[in-house]
């Protein structure tokens, strides 16, 4: 027994099972990361009202701009080894999968060093509210970027197999791959400015 | 592109209750019969999904209200050592068998967190859906069979850490099913009480895990069963010729997929909290035990992580009520003998309510202080929802009129929470409304309504749907005097256990008491209810007996269907082999007509399936072509 439209596209919806999942599944991302916005924008709102709330922290907002530009950067990647992949050069979509996958590790050294850098410096997530968020949010948007990362580079590893029998297979699991990343990457794009651009500054009590 | 090995392979022959022939091309992988395990455990095929997660959920179903019985015990005989069973549960829980209170809030806490999401929403979403939803959509199975598996199994594994959690020290989660902080931030905290609690296993921590597991499963589920109505329903089987059950789940699917995410962020906070020592839900200048909170560097909200839970709690009862209203729909069309009455309009409703549930959350929390003007909105929004649901009712109502009535059991189980879900449904009313929600807010009057919902009115729906498609997953018949035996006294006592809750809950009845009431001066002359709820629930765990018993000896004794169609119904289900093998059907189904053509004047029988040809209406290549053609 078969699923049908695993590869090809049904018909009268124009899409293929996984591409419909993927962002199903991304709407449901958009939901939790949307969950985590909210009380970012709650507590920050609290912490308005109640000057005795610290709020702000000092992030280093130049690593925070590199890792924009990596992540950036990566997602264009992963959108050229999809479109080498269409065009049937295997080797160059290994190629551009490669760079993808060391953007990403790139983006978690980035990370890590300015984990690193907080935790010798004596800041934790209970430091206060808004390291908490930022802990959080950040932490499980890099739980986010390895799990992409295994994905693609399950595919830049393991993808040869299923590129001999069916190329189009391949390019569509790294279609929706690819859609995650772009996912991975928007949520970056919004975490950079409320963390490392609105909140490096002590904020003015409400006027009320 | 198909893949390279496009050989036809040899096909069994098509009696044997396999169906192969639909398939064109084998992938390399499925060649061979699968073995035990891989068959029965960890198998792929939606139908043997369907029977875990229903075997699981009813097993879940029976522990959650083995639980409650516990609690009615107290309730009734409050102080009293329990009967035979009371040295069971140790010292701790029980000391001479007597109940504890903190064992009493694990119960209650427990028993809404098992009924709500391990035994009714698997029951109805993750058995029904996945065992019915393809077969009547024409569809081999799930879009993701393998994701399926995934999503029954973090079920599984959800379920057995919650239930484990009784088992550490300090007992399972004991701040509601809702586990609003503070409280549930403090409760089995080892920052506050090292001694007592586990780090990591202690009942909170456990609960939230759990929820994480629960919540990949739901996620996993629902975006497997919008991918699959969206992309597998058969050849002409366009959106208005949908089965109304598929609609439900499809949006139930929808609900679970967009309200859960945010519970998950309120889950991973609270983790936090726990774990990391954060505050998101701690306040400033928090006092436990008489004593200022240092710890905690403070500056989080409470009410943030109300607004979070009840962002999934609200949609998720409209997870627990649509598949329900979607089988007693089935029900309903199938045993009057028409078709359903208003059944565009019943779509386009379940689309509204499912819409509108997602903006009335924060009727659940008009005494947080949120302010007026909120509950102002959320009170029009309340009111907004309750239209679409009496259109549903309504049309379900009119459906019986003029129908002559095949009451065998489903109908009777789906004809009874009609009324059941009419008096939970209106008796949210006066709940929904700013004022009165004043005076009744966590009263017994709130557990009467939402257990009318639920209880008489879901349950009963499900177990309509298990006498309903028993025959079609076993090819034998439920027994009908077991059945009888079954509904009857459950319709009684159900209102004997529920209906009083209304009575005293006006009176002002706090649900959280536990000891049912004693020591109150305006109780006294409505504590006898008490007993009469707790004798109702005992004997409904008595009626519930003849159901195992016919559920069980049915599989092996029952009377065997004649065809695959017993029940004379029209919709796909049926027009599969009994039961269904490894891909569903013998040859694709072709659909020609909408899902509720019974009694069609001029129609040889009175029931035309869906995959039956016209010859003088349709030609079957104009259906198969146009997705959008008018039933």
């Amino acid at each position: 027994m078969e699923i049908p439209y695993t590869v090809s596209a049904r018909p009268d919806t124009g899409l293929w099972n996984a591409k419909i999942g993927i962002w199903l599944f991304l709407a449901s991302e958009v939901m939790l990361f949307g969950g985590l916005f909210s009380a970012f924008i709650f507590l920050k709102l609290g912490a308005v009202a109640d000057p005795s709330i610290k709020w702000g922290g000092d992030l280093n907002w130049q690593l925070g701009f590199v890792n924009t530009m990596v992540l950036i950067g990566s997602s264009v990647t992963v959108i050229m080894a999809w479109a080498e992949l269409k065009l049937r050069n295997f080797k160059k979509f290994q190629m551009y999968m490669a760079l993808t996958i060391g953007a990403s590790f790139l983006f978690l050294i980035i990370k890590g060093f300015e984990y690193y850098a907080k935790f010798t410096h004596g800041i934790f997530p209970k430091t206060s509210t808004f390291y908490s968020i930022y802990f959080t949010m950040t932490g499980l948007h890099a739980l986010h970027v390895i799990g992409g990362a295994i994905v693609l580079g399950y595919f830049w590893l393991a993808g040869r197999e299923l590129y001999k029998r069916n190329p189009e297979h391949l390019a569509n699991r790294v279609e929706v791959g690819g859609l995650f990343w772009h996912f991975v990457d928007l949520v970056w794009i919004f975490l950079f400015p409320i963390f490392y651009l609105l909140s490096s500054y002590p904020l003015t009590p409400a006027a009320h | 592109m198909k893949p390279l090995d496009h050989e036809e392979t040899d096909h069994s022959p098509a009696g044997d209750g396999h169906a192969h022939a639909n398939e064109h091309a084998h992938g390399h992988d499925d060649h061979h019969e699968p073995g035990f395990w891989q068959k029965y455990i960890f198998s792929t095929d939606h139908k043997i999904i369907g029977i875990q997660y229903g075997f699981t959920a009813l097993v879940f179903m029976l522990i959650g209200f083995a639980l409650m019985i516990l609690m009615r015990w107290q309730l009734a005989n409050p102080g009293t050592a329990f009967p035979v069973i009371g040295s069971w549960f140790g010292e701790t829980y029980m000391p001479n068998g007597v109940m504890t209170p903190e064992f009493y809030n694990s119960l209650g806490a427990m028993h809404g967190t098992i009924m709500v999401f391990l035994a009714v929403v698997p029951l109805a979403f993750g058995a029904f859906g996945n065992y019915v939803m393809p077969l009547q959509i024409g569809a081999p199975d799930m879009a993701f069979p393998k994701l399926n598996m995934a999503s029954y199994w973090a079920y599984f594994v959800g379920g057995v850490i919650m239930f484990a959690s009784f088992f550490v020290p300090g007992g399972a989660a004991k701040s509601g099913w809702t586990n609003y902080p503070p409280l549930s931030g403090i409760a089995d905290n080892p920052m506050f009480k090292p001694d007592l609690y586990h780090v990591f296993f202690n009942g909170q921590t456990l609960w939230l895990v759990a929820m994480i597991f629960v919540i990949t499963s739901s996620l996993l589920g629902s975006v497997n069963f919008i991918t699959t109505v969206i992309q597998l329903r058969a050849k002409g089987l366009t959106w208005m010729r949908l089965p109304f059950f598929v609609w439900a789940q499809f949006i139930s699917a929808f609900l679970l997929l967009l309200a859960f995410p945010p519970l998950e962020a309120a889950a991973v906070m609270q983790l936090m909290d726990r774990l990391a020592g954060t505050s998101f839900f701690m306040p400033t200048g928090l006092v436990v035990d008489g004593t200022a909170v240092d710890a905690l560097s403070g500056g989080g909200s409470p009410l943030l992580y109300q607004h979070l839970f009840w962002f999934l709690g609200h949609p998720e009862v409209y997870v627990l009520i649509l598949p329900a209203l979607g089988i007693v729909s089935e029900i309903i069309a199938n045993n009057t003998r028409k078709p359903l009455f208003g059944y565009r309009m019943m779509v386009y409703s379940v689309v509204v309510l499912g819409f509108l549930s997602f903006i009335v959350w924060a009727h659940h929390m008009y005494l947080t202080g949120m302010g007026t003007k909120i509950s102002m909105f959320f009170q029009t929004t309340t009111m907004l929802i309750s239209i679409p649901s009496v259109i549903i009712i309504t049309s379900l109502l009119i459906s019986l009129w003029g129908g002559s009535i095949r009451f065998n059991i489903p109908m009777l189980f789906a004809t009874a929470f009609i009324p059941m879900f009419g008096i939970g449904g209106l008796t949210g009313l006066p709940l929904a409304f700013n004022a009165t929600d004043l005076h009744l807010h966590d009263t017994y009057y709130v557990i009467g309504h939402f257990h009318y919902v639920v209880a008489p009115g879901t349950i009963f729906a499900l177990f309509a749907g298990i006498y309903y498609w028993f025959p079609k997953m076993t090819g034998r018949h439920m027994n009908t005097f077991l059945g009888h035996l079954h509904f009857w006294p459950s319709l009684i006592l159900m209102n004997g256990v529920f209906f009083p809750m209304f009575i005293q809950g006006m009176r002002g009845f706090h649900r959280r008491w536990y000891d049912g009431g004693q020591v109150w001066e305006f109780t006294q002359d409505l504590l006898w209810l008490n007993q009469v709820m707790s004798i109702s629930a005992f004997l409904l765990a008595i009626a519930q007996i003849p159901f195992m018993i016919n559920l069980f000896m049915s599989i092996k004794f029952g009377k065997k269907v004649t065809s695959d169609n017993p029940w004379n119904a029209t919709t796909l289900e049926w027009a599969t082999p009994t039961p269904p093998g490894h891909g569903n059907f013998l040859k694709e189904p072709v659909v020609y007509r909408g899902p509720y053509e019974y009694s069609v004047p001029g129609a040889p029988t009175d029931f035309s399936m869906q995959n039956e040809p016209d010859p003088e209406t349709l030609q079957p290549a104009a259906a198969a072509e146009l997705p959008t053609a008018k039933h």
